[in-house]
């Protein structure tokens, strides 16, 4: 439990920044499809190296970087319909990693899919405070250049110059938010590790204008939802994925309805 | 020598012309309307002469979303020169000036820039293009302009803020610099945009469609800006619809169509039948372009066209 904790509060201060991005960019969607496209790879790691948290975070990192590709591959290639080919590669990519998973003995789908504060041992620790350390500065480094680009992609800047250097960024970009969805499968489970990152992030644009205020308000957030949730988890035996995903939602509805900007109860007829 | 502390280089500096200031070339020519102008713009350039590579294009060939949009453009944008791109919607007007700062791969042909890399060739974009909701302040914008020059990460400091602080007020923006960018109106973001280009200091500066959706007051104010980047030597290339603001403040023009373009001083290109002829051959074939041009009527209404 304490491990638990300690993990999803690192989580809590890396993937809310992330998800403000994510949702800055209108790419929301895309997080879904990372978190269900990690699941294969976790099987598929599992299969080879056992349950090591190792093997299956190596193999969900791996899948989830050649989703990011594909899903990026795709976008350009058609030039439409970006979110429907999204949808369908997320589907694919679930079922595929619900019947690997099906296929072996010993795995518990459960655990895998929604995550159980039990399975959190040193090593899965050291994976979330690992992915959060690595996170932060990388992602302090390639602020501005995140920034630039989500706001005017056609700004031609710095020695790289031109369209390529946009790709390299959104990339690393990419790489991190995978990072993050891996790291926290063990406890929050693959398909609520992503709750961690972007309800704060939803719910933040409800708090503060500044980008640097929304990055402040997601964590806060984020960081209270993992307690709260992590000790509804405890006390009720309910897993810990699904249980701090909806404290964050609690959150978010309620910066939703009360929150300073665009709140529904602030802002009347519109 | 601005650009070579900047980074800039053109290809052999001492063969190119150096452009002297415009000023004593068209003495009175813009002299009531530049207010703006008056204010102290030239803050940024410690001088008004720019040893610039021209900007060369043989037969360029655009490609966008699998159909040519440009065929066949040759010409030269020289050193310090003033044009104005027009033709009808579909033309390949932005396509051109995103090929010309390199975010666009040419399909056939090439465009030659003499040096000139993607941080001397600043681009202002279609308002469209930038997303208005990302949460950023006016200033920030603004001294982002100076990623261009210093690198993506080399840090922005005071010194770089207060000179993006007199960019913004060089527009008529004093005091909005902590606004965020979605409450601004288009007029005033139009002058943001024009105060990073002010900071971006480029020697080669591209506008797609500046004036479109802003209020006469403020088209009047961004083109004195306009003209004090001609006056000092820059060379300057702009997409406009307005023929009577290309004639009256532009010496050169281009006229895009599919099929056949006009380059050249503005009185020579911008003729009548020119100007109804790229508007046909947009969206009809060539050989019934030309028989449309025979009978169209001749007050055709030529500012909807371009």
């Amino acid at each position: 439990m304490r491990r638990a904790l300690a993990g999803c509060l690192a989580l809590s201060v890396a993937a809310p920044p992330l998800g403000v991005f994510l949702v800055l960019r209108r790419m929301s969607l895309m997080s879904d499809v990372l978190q269900h496209g990690v699941l294969p790879g976790i099987a598929v790691g599992a299969a080879v190296g056992g349950l090591s948290v190792w093997a299956m975070g190596t193999g969900g990192v791996v899948a989830g970087l050649v989703v990011a590709l594909l899903a990026g591959w795709f976008a350009r290639r058609t030039g439409m319909g970006e979110d429907s080919q999204l949808a369908g590669l997320y589907l694919v990519a679930l079922a595929a990693g619900v019947a690997l998973i099906s296929a072996q003995r010993g795995v518990d789908l459960t655990h895998l899919l929604f995550g159980s504060v039990l399975a959190v041992d040193n090593t899965a620790l050291l994976a979330m405070a690992g992915a959060a350390t690595l996170t932060l500065p990388v992602l302090a480094v390639i602020w501005r250049p995140l920034v630039l680009e989500s706001l005017d992609p056609g700004f031609p800047g710095g020695p790289l110059g031109g369209a390529s250097s946009g790709g390299l960024w959104h990339g690393c970009f990419l790489a991190l938010v995978v990072l993050c969805v891996v790291s926290g499968f063990e406890a929050l489970g693959t398909l609520m590790s992503v709750g961690l990152m972007m309800l704060p992030a939803i719910a933040a644009r409800h708090w503060c204008g500044s980008l640097a205020g929304q990055v402040s308000a997601a964590v806060a957030l984020a960081i209270a939802a993992s307690v709260v949730g992590l000790l509804i988890s405890f006390n009720v035996e309910i897993p810990a994925g699904p249980a701090i995903v909806l404290t964050a939602g609690g959150f978010w509805v309620v910066s939703l309805l009360a929150g300073p900007r665009e709140g529904l109860l602030r802002t009347r007829g519109g | 020598m601005l650009y070579r502390n900047h980074g800039y280089q053109a290809a052999t500096p001492s063969t190119l012309p150096r452009r002297r200031s415009r000023i004593a070339a068209h003495p009175g020519r813009h002299g009531p309307r530049d207010g703006v102008a008056r204010r102290d713009l030239g803050f940024v350039v410690t001088q008004a002469s720019f040893p610039v590579a021209s900007i060369r294009l043989e037969h360029v060939t655009l490609r966008r979303g699998g159909r040519d949009v440009v065929r066949d453009l040759t010409g030269t944008f020289a050193p310090g020169s003033l044009t104005a791109v027009a033709g009808p919607n579909g033309a390949g007007k932005s396509t051109l000036l995103q090929a010309l700062c390199g975010l666009l791969p040419v399909a056939s042909g090439r465009i030659e820039r003499g040096g000139l890399d993607g941080r001397a060739i600043a681009l202002l974009p279609q308002e469209g293009r930038l997303d208005r909701s990302f949460p950023i302040t006016c200033r920030d914008v603004v001294a982002l302009g100076w990623t261009a020059r210093l690198g993506l990460f080399r840090r922005i400091g005071r010194e770089q803020y207060a000179v993006a602080d007199r960019a913004l007020t060089s527009v008529g923006l004093d005091g909005l610099g902590q606004r965020p960018i979605g409450a601004l109106s288009a007029g005033q973001f139009q002058r943001v945009l024009f105060a990073r280009t002010i900071v971006r200091d480029a020697p080669v500066i591209l506008l797609d469609e500046p004036f479109s959706a802003i209020d006469a007051a403020t088209e009047a104010d961004l083109m004195a800006i306009v003209r004090m980047w001609h006056r000092q030597g820059r060379t300057v290339v702009a997409v406009l619809h307005d023929l009577d603001l290309i004639r009256a403040e532009f010496p050169n023009a281009l006229i895009l169509g599919t099929d056949a373009h006009g380059w050249g001083a503005t009185d020579d290109v911008l003729t009548a039948p020119a100007i109804r002829h790229a508007r046909l051959s947009a969206s009809v074939p060539p050989l019934a372009a030309a028989r449309s041009v025979a009978d169209a009527p001749l007050a055709a209404p030529v500012e909807e066209a371009a």
